[in-house]
């Protein structure tokens, strides 16, 4: 069989985002998530103002050409908040769910490919984590420690990881039986090296598209935390305490809890339809149906 | 009196590529009481054949010309009502894989009584009923095992089922879609025997698909030979497989591994591969793999007759007639 | 299927005892001492002593745990800071008021979802497929507290067509529902998306096996088939989907229950976390978590009812 015929192959990234931007929600997504991440990485150069700067004279104010989204209770402009808040939800959404991959991966391999003992005992795990309403469970935590950034990572890191250790040990499961494992296992190769070599490529594809649709997720629980108060302290912009000024307020003026539903809703959105998308790209099955 | 007469049918499927002319004035009978095969390779259009005659065809087809006669009614005029009257009743199939055949969180009674739906009969009655067939295709303990799902049972077993469920209402004609084909060799061949049997007791037709010539051979009456959407050759199985008229036919018989005399370490195969049927070569269909083909090949033959009631579409049986 | 149910049953009480072993262990590695941790600053100097000999904190913590598992076995999970009332009958007070609210909510955002997704796979890429299908995705996703408070905003602060606290009178079932709806929405709201994207592409799935072609051709009526065949396994993946997401479902509950300054346990363990009654803290999440184990253990077994194949082991 020869290649010459072939046309030259896409490179991986390539032939994905080739098909992405095919797909009108996948475009949509992809947009979407650009601009929120640009506008979290360029904060200090889009914000107007200094989100945590005080103007109390201005307070209240609805939406005008001097503050695209109003103010606070404070004084200080809703839009530029917004802006920051982005970055704070991406300072958590991005640990958390790098964490998570991370044991999620080394758990989740290790279930798959080694004793029945071993999985036994990594699926009990996961099934405990689990078994905890991750919200009561946040809220423990943070009562007990107080609340503070790095305990909303640290517990919502520890409750996702069952999330992607359950995929990764399916796939690593259905892997092991592949006939290229066995070969490779002919020739000696080792079992750090058929899991780093041939196992990990194969599973970041599906990874991928369950970190895309679980951003929202976490983004989601941080905002609430925070909107309980159990998140990030002021005067620290987050959506979530954005929004939870604005429901003090909500007889007073709607624009707060305007202000920070949106970046939630546009988060959620985009996300999923990336992650969707991405999801029809990368399971080849549902390539050739044509529809979701 | 013949149950099932098919006229220049012609279908066609809308594909991104273009119009696929998946049969092409096809045109068969199936007299009362008998067993006619339809033998093929993959693509000669015999599973397209069956979705029209039951009329459960894809969203992309369209029927062109021709008309299916059953008991004299032409199923392709009639309204989905009238159509769905016959399913199950006059006309009923047994499908290809029996491992998918039946639903899997349903028992078998159910299933087998939920198809009885239209008959005025008492519950326990249609029961009896699907324990009596289920008995007689073989299946010992019937009572009990109606109670049980489908995959309990065997894929021998549960494709006897499928031509209990077929056979209950007493069908005019029996479609039977390569039924054996999922089956090893020793299960085919009693289940042909029991289908045999049935079918004298039953007095039905049964319109018999397979590209398994000794089943052929062994079970039907007459028998049908298409390739790529026309039929070639038509006759008694005795005719056709003695006697082959058409060189497709003649090359089947060669290539089939039951027919081999001589020990050899090659198969014989039919060089080539059956044509594109979105952009068809005029002429005769088989005449890019013919060992024969002449000038007169670049028409389509009409089907000749070889002797009484033995047909093949080929310029050459004409030839040797005025030889 | 009785072995079934009991092997099932062994699994939650085997992980239920995990988690709480868990819960136990995580409270013990906060620094400082226990006592202080689960009563807080607000413990009079007889409530840790009475706590003290409780746990028996000065035991090893094996006893410790098998004392503690051993109360709440007994329904004591200790008393609460400010009144001395049992925490149990605190969170048993306040569990019902959650469980209806979620109940109402998955029943019909179950019901609704199973519609359309239904809707979709018989009429699919119509336009009311693909409009269901945008819709589903965008919902999926938003967080129900944002929904609690857009609604809240929207329909019970500017147009004041629904009330914006509470649960109703009690024993005025018309309030009580009036009180209920845009909770519930909060809650359902992302569940009709997501049950009717499930119930869609398996419908796709179940239509295109072998047995549904089989049932057409004995000429079976078409509702028959959609709804006795088809729906009934393309359902199957619901159940378990329901099972699972009362986690999801008792978060968005607490986050509704404050929006909406609704009784419950969410407001009971906002309150209690902010006048630091730790035990009743505790006794909150045990409880939640129950129900969670609880409610996915019966998911498991209903899907059992349903699918033989389950039972069977296949």
């Amino acid at each position: 069989m020869s290649d010459a015929s072939l046309p030259k192959r896409r490179s991986e990234l390539g032939e994905i985002l080739y098909h992405l931007v095919r797909d009108p929600l996948g475009l949509a997504g992809l947009v979407i998530v650009m601009l929120i991440l640009a506008s979290a990485i360029f904060a200090p150069l889009i914000a107007p103002y200094d989100p945590i700067a005080l103007n109390v004279p201005d307070r209240l104010q609805g939406p005008s050409a001097a503050h695209l989204m109003g103010t606070d209770q404070l004084g200080r402009d809703t839009f530029s908040r917004v802006i920051w808040g982005g970055r704070v939800a991406l300072q958590v959404a991005l640990p958390t769910i790098g964490g998570a991959i991370f044991f999620g991966l080394l758990l989740g391999m290790i279930a798959g490919y080694g004793p029945k003992w071993l999985d036994n005992l990594i699926v009990l795990v996961f099934d405990t984590i689990r078994s905890f309403p991750t919200v009561m469970f946040a809220l423990a935590v943070v009562a007990l420690v107080g609340p503070s950034l790095n305990t909303v990572i640290v517990v919502i890191m520890v409750t996702s990881i069952p999330t992607y250790g359950r995929v990764v040990r399916t796939l690593t499961q259905s892997l092991k039986e592949a006939e290229f494992i066995t070969a490779e296992k002919s020739l000696g190769a080792s079992t750090p090296r058929i899991m780093a070599v041939h196992i990990l490529p194969n599973v970041l594809g599906p990874l991928a598209v369950l970190a895309a649709m679980d951003i929202p997720t976490v983004v989601g629980l941080e905002a609430g935390l925070s909107f309980l108060g159990m998140g990030v302290k002021p005067p620290t912009p987050s959506w979530g305490s954005l929004l939870n000024d604005g429901y003090n307020l909500i007889r007073n003026t709607p624009w707060l809890i305007i202000a920070g539903g949106i970046p939630l809703i546009l988060t959620t959105i985009g996300f999923t339809f990336l992650g969707e998308a991405l999801r029809d790209v990368v399971d080849p099955k549902l390539r050739g149906k044509g529809g979701k | 009196m013949t149950v099932l007469d098919i006229r220049n049918l012609s279908v066609s499927y809308a594909t991104p590529r273009g119009e696929l002319k998946a049969l092409r004035e096809v045109s068969m009978t199936v007299p009362e009481r008998s067993i006619v095969g339809i033998v093929g390779e993959s693509g000669c259009g015999k599973s397209t054949l069956i979705s029209a005659i039951i009329r459960l065809m894809a969203p992309n087809a369209q029927v062109g010309a021709g008309s299916v006669a059953f008991q004299g009614d032409d199923l392709l005029t009639l309204a989905d009502a009238q159509m769905r009257a016959l399913r199950g009743t006059e006309i009923s199939m047994v499908f290809q894989d029996p491992m998918q055949t039946h639903n899997p969180v349903l028992t078998v009674g159910r299933q087998m009584m939920d198809i009885q739906y239209r008959d005025a009969l008492s519950k326990a009655e249609k029961r009896k009923r699907a324990a009596d067939m289920l008995a007689l295709v073989g299946i010992p303990d019937a009572q009990a095992r109606l109670n049980q799902y489908p995959f309990e049972f065997s894929g021998g077993m549960r494709q006897r089922i499928a031509i209990a469920m077929a056979l209950m209402a007493k069908p005019s004609l029996l479609i039977a879609d390569e039924p054996t084909t999922a089956l090893d060799a020793t299960l085919e061949v009693q289940i042909i025997k029991r289908l045999r049997e049935l079918q004298d007791d039953i007095g039905c037709s049964i319109l018999f698909i397979s590209h398994h010539l000794g089943v052929i051979a062994e079970l039907c009456d007459e028998v049908v030979v298409m390739y790529a959407g026309e039929v070639v050759e038509a006759g008694s199985v005795r005719d056709v497989f003695h006697s082959p008229a058409h060189p497709y036919t003649r090359a089947l018989l060669e290539c089939d591994p039951g027919h081999i005399k001589e020990k050899t370490r090659n198969l014989p195969t039919i060089p080539g591969s059956i044509p594109d049927m979105v952009n068809l070569p005029g002429g005769c269909i088989f005449a890019d793999r013919c060992p024969m083909r002449f000038e007169a090949c670049a028409t389509r033959p009409a089907m000749a007759e070889a002797r009484t009631g033995h047909k093949a579409a080929c310029h050459l049986i004409k030839v040797e007639e005025t030889a | 299927m009785l072995s079934y149910i009991v092997r099932r049953i062994g699994l939650a009480a085997l992980i239920t005892v995990l988690a709480v072993t868990a819960l136990f262990l995580i409270v013990h590695m906060i620094p400082g001492d226990p006592v202080s941790t689960m009563l807080g600053p607000r413990a009079t100097p007889e409530m840790r002593a009475a706590l003290e000999t409780r746990m028996g904190l000065d035991r090893p913590l094996i006893v410790q745990i098998g004392l503690f598992f051993a109360n709440m076995l007994h329904g004591d999970l200790g008393m609460d800071v400010f009144s001395n009332r049992p925490v149990t009958d605190i969170v048993l007070g306040q569990v019902p008021h959650t469980l209806a609210l979620i109940l109402f909510s998955i029943t019909w955002s179950a019901a609704l979802g199973i519609a359309l997704g239904c809707y979709s796979a018989v009429n699919r890429n119509s336009l009311g497929d693909r409009l269901t299908g945008i819709l589903s995705v965008s919902v999926i996703a938003v967080p129900a507290f944002v929904v609690a408070l857009y609604s809240l905003l929207i329909f019970a602060v500017k147009l004041q067509w629904f009330p914006a606290i509470g649960a109703g009178e009690a024993g005025d079932w018309g309030d009580q529902f009036h009180h209920l709806v845009l909770p519930s929405l909060a809650i359902g709201l992302s569940w009709v998306g997501y049950i009717a994207r499930l119930v869609r592409a398996s419908m796709l799935e179940v239509m295109g096996e072998g047995h549904i072609r089989t049932a057409r051709a004995f000429g079976l009526p078409e509702r028959r088939i959609i709804f006795g065949y088809a729906l009934r396994m393309a359902i199957l993946p619901t159940v378990t989907v329901i099972g699972v997401g009362m986690g999801f479902l008792l978060s968005a509950a607490v986050f509704t229950e404050i929006v909406f300054s609704r009784p419950g346990l969410g407001k009971l363990v906002i309150d209690s976390i902010t006048t630091r009654n730790y035990p009743v803290v505790m006794g909150s999440v045990l409880f939640s978590t129950l129900i969670f184990v609880a409610s996915t253990t019966l998911a498991d077994i209903i899907n059992a009812i349903l699918d033989p194949r389950i039972r069977a082991g296949k």
